[in-house]
């Protein structure tokens, strides 16, 4: 089952082409990376996803079920965060917020969803703890549970593993494997960490302002632009 | 003490002053928590000078100075709101253009209609003796206001608050309650005004918001000890006033400095002491 189709989508930014001639498909259950250089339009390409930024030729198809607040997000961290007075619990409650409607307050309904999803990324016995005072790889887990609380079935990434050391980004893919393999969650994830995106990713979408290749990581390991990159990396 | 107190009291305009400053105190920091958090605590300085020009304009047409400002203030509010969210340094520098050219306008108009006196002054730094009964109704009204919509966007305020991009993508109309906030932050910067002066008004706003982050931990209890710091302060700071006959919203400011250190030194303290253990 196709969660997004995207089909000949373009983003402008201020009458700039940003990235273009985008086709590709997310199906229930992938692994999609979106890797690419810096600047070549894989923010972008998320923010249209999300409907942040409206895209400016093409279409991009959501599946029924799917609509706005059935995605989970897991955004770039702001400075704003950095040094924000609030618990991992209120945060990761936050994220139920779309799941509220027009009521003003949380039930016990949400409530048990959040514990759930902190139990989920091993975060429930620091609940009380101020973000603030956690480590980068620890805040990365308080927004995947409150991603985890905003959806059903899909969550989108992008670049969750920005400003962690090697030790914590490993552990941070595990999670987000498992996310995907025990949960059958569906992973959208912006990465410019190839290696870690050959590992874990089912698909591969590989941007620089317009589309390389789309296809499944096999299929990258074996084309040309796929073994020009990895090759790069490898030297 | 009992005796200043039960002394203060018996005057109309010190019962009055409490009865518009407590509510207005009370909503002032609450907005101010998210306004701080955001980083547009510049909006509500704006504001308040642009609420002075409208002061000026309402006394030299002898008009009500409310039914003046009120609409003026909350156009100002959506202006720099959008100001702001377009760009940041581009939006400091226009609220410094607008909030200063809405002093000279005030000045200009202040002189040349009924020239520069003891008002001006009022206006600036605050009066306890400007309250009159109609600003007592408008005040509790307008506060009840600002209160009951705080509450019931609670969790949405925080959800943006914390992060406006997540909010947004989640289904969450940001632009809506932005602007309710806006909305609200100008409400509470004209009725607060003639008590605090225009351009101390926003300390209300930003002062117990601030003291609050140094010790609360959780959103929650910055938001109640924000609340608390705030009332305590303009009840200290206008008994202040009445004892030593100092400008209100000076002396208010005063009592929100004085929290903010002890705040401080108890932080202080309290990592020192985390960090031996």
């Amino acid at each position: 089952m196709s969660l997004i189709i995207c089909n000949n989508l373009s983003f402008e930014y201020d009458g700039i082409p940003a990235v273009k001639d985008i086709n590709f498909s997310v199906s229930d259950g992938d692994y999609l990376c979106v890797v690419g250089e810096n600047g070549t339009g894989k923010s972008t390409l998320i923010k249209g996803l999300l409907r942040l930024k409206k895209h400016f030729q093409g279409e991009i198809i959501y599946n029924p079920e799917l609509s706005a607040d059935a995605i989970g997000y897991l955004p770039q961290q702001t400075i704003i965060q950095k040094d924000f007075p609030a618990s991992v619990y209120e945060v990761v409650l936050s994220g139920c917020l779309n799941s509220l409607g027009l009521k003003p307050f949380f039930t016990g309904k949400e409530k048990s969803i959040a514990k759930n999803n902190m139990e989920k990324l091993g975060i429930l016995q620091i609940k009380n703890t101020c973000y603030r005072d956690l480590s980068g790889g620890q805040q990365q887990r308080v927004l995947l549970a409150r991603a985890l609380c905003a959806t059903k079935k899909i969550i989108v990434l992008d670049e969750p593993a920005s400003g962690l050391d090697p030790i914590v980004t490993q552990e941070l893919y595990e999670v987000i494997h498992h996310i995907n393999h025990v949960h059958k969650i569906t992973i959208v994830m912006v990465s410019h960490d190839i290696k870690a995106a050959i590992k874990y990713a089912s698909h591969i979408l590989h941007l620089h302002n317009k589309q390389l290749f789309f296809g499944t990581t096999k299929e990258y390991l074996q084309s040309d632009i796929g073994q020009k990159f990895v090759g790069e990396l490898n030297v | 003490m009992f005796e200043l107190l039960k002394e203060i009291f018996s005057y109309p305009f010190m019962l009055r002053a409490f009865l518009v400053g407590t509510p207005v105190a009370l909503c002032a920091s609450l907005l101010g928590v998210s306004l701080v958090l955001k980083r547009y605590a510049m909006i509500g300085d704006g504001l308040s000078h642009v609420g002075f020009g409208a002061l000026a304009v309402a006394a030299a047409l002898n008009a009500s100075p409310m039914v003046v400002s009120i609409p003026i203030v909350v156009i100002a509010a959506f202006f720099l709101l959008r100001l702001s969210e377009k760009s940041k340094i581009k939006g400091d520098s226009a609220i410094s253009l607008i909030s200063t050219g809405s002093l000279a306008i005030g000045v200009m108009v202040i002189s040349l209609s009924t020239g520069m006196n003891t008002d001006v002054n009022n206006y600036l730094f605050g009066s306890i003796l400007s309250m009159a009964q109609s600003d007592v109704i408008l005040s509790l009204v307008l506060s009840t206001m600002v209160i009951l919509l705080f509450i019931l966007s609670y969790n949405r305020i925080f959800a943006i608050t914390f992060d406006e991009n997540f909010a947004k993508a989640t289904g969450t109309n940001t632009e809506g309650f932005n602007m309710i906030i806006a909305f609200l932050t100008a409400l509470v910067i004209v009725v607060g005004m003639r008590l605090m002066g225009a351009l101390l008004i926003t300390s209300l706003i930003v002062f117990p918001a601030l003291t609050a982050m140094r010790l609360a931990k959780r959103f929650f209890t910055v938001t109640l000890n924000s609340a608390l710091i705030s009332i305590i302060c303009l009840w200290l700071g206008l008994i202040l006033s009445y004892v030593y006959s100092t400008p209100t919203g000076a002396s208010i400011v005063v009592c929100n400095i004085v929290a903010f250190v002890i705040y401080s030194i108890i932080q202080k303290v309290r990592e020192t002491i985390i960090r031996e253990k």
